[in-house]
């Protein structure tokens, strides 16, 4: 072996042995979440803590879903599900007429997005009074509303930049060819946009799904997402950290499941954002 | 019967005022070029003809019909793009059978129709290719084989070679005027490149700020230019304008040129310019027009002594550039006519094929 190629493989070492050592750094905290909801009360509480439970206990599952506990994550489903195809859509034909006919003048699409700046606490309140006139507190259609409106202006904005990024070209000769305004939305525009949709979507859908305080203000027992759920785990006497830690899983998987679905878009799309954007 | 009919049309962009007034009719199966610098407005009036483009005022009949307020799609025109306009995710096949395929062309009528368009354009093999696999030629290729796949009545070029190199140009100019012959369709076709323009169209119209400077057949532009500005454009090297004025010179008239020297013109190209004597004229003469005086002169040449300042060979010829009067003029040489600078030289112009224009109007004089 000559000294060059010996030192190329002791840094190949030290650079394999660097990324283990960070990959580890960052899992443990997940490792330990899940960890935590597959013990018993005694292993939680351990020291010198137990590193693994000595074996995989599900009753703390077993309970979220027999008290109802567990549902909280259909509702997050529902509602970042709902608001995110709501948002997708009606932020796609505006981004469209923003981008191709210039709707409302150059500053707009700038205005639109100042609305996505608002710190949600600032307008939370007030938006709670109006549900209450309106009756939508604690209504799938009052949290989905909110999520889409919270969402659109992202989605206008992001898909907007990926509609310029299309030539024109493209579009005026399917018109040629026989198309209509519609048509070329959904068959021309939409296949072109496909990273870019793919990727905005992701990041609509974890708003929705991580959002806490606007579902802490306006859902109370009926639609109550994961997040709110959660919160009722920190007790004033004792904090029940099995439940906290099987809910967090539970509230975790869906994520990994999406993303590890769409990574292939999702670089890519954030990407072509990152440049054109 | 005319196949586009195109009257008093006007365009605006906000407050520019693109297409100012054009009147035009296209004969059914004729090449016509519409040509002119950018900004003329030639791609607007092609845009408008397609519907890609409202038109402002005026009426845009295509077969006869008035197609204003319809949608492209109703126009029954298909077009080529200057940028290809192919889609990325579908197979070349595809790319060109999407215009069948949008119109519910039989399935099976469409595989036949591709495949023959494909073959036409030598692009057969390509087929099964995505767009990215293909190089500027091939690629401007499928694209006019997407429009000419469908069965228009007009057919639309929008500067469709301007992004090929010059080699692949020459090419497919040769091989978009085989396809006219071949099919016998309307085609219109835009561009900026003069050469394009004359060595494709049935009839060139020549646009300027919006309106048409002047329309006709590309020899009857060429040789019998209307105004400066046409006999400007048309050309390469340029017509050499140089200032002078008409003066009588014994029996007939002549251009004094402001070095003093002059210009004879042959008897019979006088007749309508008796009462311009003793005021300026700009005399516009092609560099082809311009040789080295040989022994035995012919009637209506012209004598000029020059010094060569710069030549420019290309091969065959050699484009010498020298003071004519007081204006920096090119005569085109043969290659050997001269072979150094600062050279003096006989040159003789012939004054049957100049033209003479009014500096006042920049109209050429009959």
């Amino acid at each position: 072996m000559t000294p060059l190629a010996g030192r190329h493989r002791v840094r190949l070492c030290l650079r394999l042995v660097a990324a283990v050592a960070l990959t580890l750094i960052f899992m443990f905290p997940i490792y330990w979440l899940y960890m935590i909801s597959f013990k018993t009360a005694s292993e939680i509480y351990a020291f010198p803590p137990k590193w693994y439970p000595s074996s995989f206990n599900f009753d703390t599952y077993r309970v979220l879903f027999r008290d109802g506990d567990a549902a909280t994550v259909g509702n997050s489903l529902i509602v970042a599900f709902c608001s995110t195809a709501l948002a997708m859509f009606l932020g796609f034909i505006c981004a469209y007429s923003l981008a191709r006919f210039s709707t409302g003048g150059k500053h707009l699409a700038n205005w639109i997005i100042s609305q996505r700046m608002i710190p949600p606490i600032a307008v939370v309140f007030p938006i709670f009074l109006l549900y209450v006139w309106f009756g939508l507190v604690d209504t799938y259609v009052g949290v989905i509303l909110l999520y889409t409106a919270f969402n659109l202006p992202y989605v206008i904005w992001m898909m907007r930049s990926y509609i310029l990024d299309v030539p024109r070209a493209l579009e005026e000769s399917a018109l040629v060819d026989g198309y209509t305004r519609w048509q070329v939305l959904w068959k021309v525009l939409l296949p072109m946009c496909r990273a870019g949709l793919a990727a905005t979507t992701i990041f609509t859908f974890v708003f929705a799904w991580n959002d806490f305080i606007f579902a802490l203000v306006l859902t109370r027992t009926e639609v109550a997402t994961y997040t709110v759920q959660i919160t009722h785990y920190f007790g004033g006497q004792s904090n029940f950290w099995a439940k906290i830690s099987a809910m967090s899983v539970l509230g975790t998987l869906p994520i990994f499941v999406v993303t590890a679905f769409m990574q292939r878009y999702f670089v890519r799309g954030i990407s072509l954002g990152a440049v054109k954007g | 019967m005319a196949d586009l009919r195109i009257s008093a049309l006007h365009k605006y962009y906000g407050n520019v005022h693109a297409v100012r007034g054009i009147d035009l009719e296209i004969p059914a199966g004729e090449f016509t070029v519409l040509v002119g610098p950018s900004g003329c407005g030639k791609s607007t009036l092609l845009r408008t003809i397609a519907g890609l483009e409202d038109a402002n005022e005026g009426t845009i009949e295509i077969g006869g019909q008035v197609v204003n307020h319809l949608p492209p799609r109703e126009r029954d025109i298909a077009m080529v793009f200057q940028n290809y306009a192919l889609y990325p995710y579908m197979k070349v096949f595809d790319n060109i059978a999407f215009g069948l395929r949008s119109r519910h062309t039989p399935k099976n009528e469409i595989e036949p129709r591709v495949r023959r368009a494909a073959q036409m354009l030598a692009i057969d093999h390509l087929l099964d290719r995505y767009p990215r696999e293909l190089s500027g030629g091939q690629l401007q290729r499928v694209a006019i084989g997407r429009a000419v796949v469908r069965s228009a009545r007009l057919y639309l070029f929008d500067e469709p070679l301007s992004n090929l190199d010059a080699q692949l140009r020459d090419e497919m100019r040769g091989e978009i005027k085989r396809l006219h012959q071949e099919l016998g369709k309307t085609m219109i076709y835009v561009t900026h490149d003069q050469v394009e323009a004359m060595t494709m169209a049935d009839r060139i119209v020549l646009l300027r700020d919006g309106i048409i400077e002047q329309a006709g057949a590309p020899l009857e532009l060429f040789e019998r230019p209307a105004t400066r500005y046409v006999a400007g454009f048309l050309g390469s090297p340029a017509m050499n304008f140089i200032d002078a004025n008409l003066v009588t010179a014994g029996d007939t008239l002549a251009l004094r040129l402001n070095d003093g020297a002059g210009l004879a013109l042959p008897q019979r190209r006088t007749a309508n310019l008796r009462t311009r004597v003793d005021r300026p004229v700009v005399l516009g003469v092609r560099p082809e027009h311009i040789g080295p005086a040989t022994q035995g002169e012919r009637p209506g040449l012209a004598r000029y002594t020059a010094i060569i300042e710069l030549l420019q060979p290309t091969g065959s010829r050699t484009y010498a550039t020298f003071d004519l009067g007081g204006t920096r003029a090119v005569a085109e040489l043969q290659a050997h006519d001269v072979s150094t600078i600062n050279q003096q030289i006989e040159l003789s112009i012939d004054m049957n094929r100049v033209v003479l224009i009014d500096p006042a109007t920049n109209r050429v004089l009959s």
